[in-house]
């Protein structure tokens, strides 16, 4: 059976661990991002919402999810 | 009568008061405190989402943007760069335009880094942003910002969450008169009154975020504020009567028994 190869990626500043070759869009989805709320980076670079499912991601990929919350 | 309306970039609003909605108990106390206020603009911050507490409320749940306008801010920003990066997120959140540029250059004052915030100013503003750009009271800085490109100037009254109000009122006087741009006194307004002073100044609004927050009851205060703009805008508005150093009688000297 093949082995499958696990990547490391930073989220938000945290590392984590995830199967290579998955999208980024499933990877927000597990988390359950509300897509609609957010905004992301890859890299330093905007994503555009509607390439998510075509990005596929590779290791060391730095992701920043934001959104709004309080402030003056 | 025509309609007195706050007109910034091309957008009106019947609010002159903005809040900010940082410093709530919770969200609910916020959403409540802002729908009492009567406020038509709400600045939000742009922060990393909570990946680990994912039923932790989100902003946008008890704050409709289609019904209120979001004014991003860059608060937490110390340059051009990080300014543009926050704001390029936040339109991308949502598409907003107007934003609030606010470029910080000390952590115990607040003071804004004025060299920055008119680098940034510059560089939004080429990116299609509307800068609404916090400020110093410094009329000279003030009018830079104005040449930058930037369509609202937000002078502090006094440092952010300091509740000192209006500290220099002649700078803001002198700000007013020379620009067509409109005029918000942004952070550290204390009390009701200090956003009354500011709109008989002549400014256009204010933006209060600390002084209904941190309130014993944010709601009444929300309400105080409400009413204090509109009691300041119509008084100066009014036109005040002049100053005298002596005394004048209100009742007619002739025909005195």
């Amino acid at each position: 059976m093949k082995k499958i190869k696990k990547i490391k990626i930073k989220i938000n500043g945290k590392l984590s661990t995830i199967q290579d070759n998955t999208t980024l869009y499933s990877y927000l989805k597990k988390l359950k991002v509300p897509l609609k709320k957010v905004a992301i980076e890859l890299n330093q670079e905007i994503v555009n919402k509607n390439y998510l499912k075509k990005i596929k991601l590779k290791k060391k990929d730095k992701i920043e999810i934001v959104h709004f919350i309080g402030g003056g | 009568m025509k309609k007195d309306q706050l007109k910034i970039a091309n957008k009106r609003f019947n609010s002159r008061l903005i809040v900010g909605t940082g410093k709530y108990k919770n969200m609910s106390e916020c959403a409540r405190a802002i729908k009492l206020s009567g406020a038509e603009i709400v600045t939000v911050a742009v922060r990393r989402v909570n990946i680990v507490d994912k039923n932790k409320p989100l902003l946008m749940d008890y704050l409709d943007p289609k019904k209120i306008t979001y004014l991003p801010n860059t608060a937490g920003c110390f340059n051009s760069k990080d300014a543009l990066r926050t704001l390029s997120l936040a339109r991308e959140i949502g598409g907003w335009k107007l934003v609030k540029l606010e470029v910080l250059g000390d952590k115990k004052t607040l003071y804004p880094d004025m060299i920055e915030t008119l680098k940034s100013t510059k560089t939004l503003t080429r990116e299609g942003f509307k800068v609404m750009a916090y400020c110093t009271d410094d009329p000279l800085m003030a009018k830079k910002l104005e040449d930058a490109g930037a369509c609202a100037i937000m002078p502090l009254a006094a440092p952010i969450g300091s509740g000192l109000g209006i500290q220099n009122k002649i700078n803001i006087k002198i700000i007013r008169s020379q620009t067509k741009l409109p005029v918000i006194i942004d952070a550290g307004l204390g009390q009701a009154s200090d956003a009354t002073i500011s709109m008989e100044l002549g400014c256009d609004g204010v933006l209060v975020n600390t002084a209904i927050a941190k309130a014993k009851d944010p709601f009444q205060m929300a309400l105080a504020f409400k009413n204090s703009v509109i009691a300041g805008r119509q008084s100066y508005l009014s036109g005040r009567i002049e100053k005298s150093l002596f005394g004048k009688p209100t009742s007619p000297t002739k025909g005195i028994i």
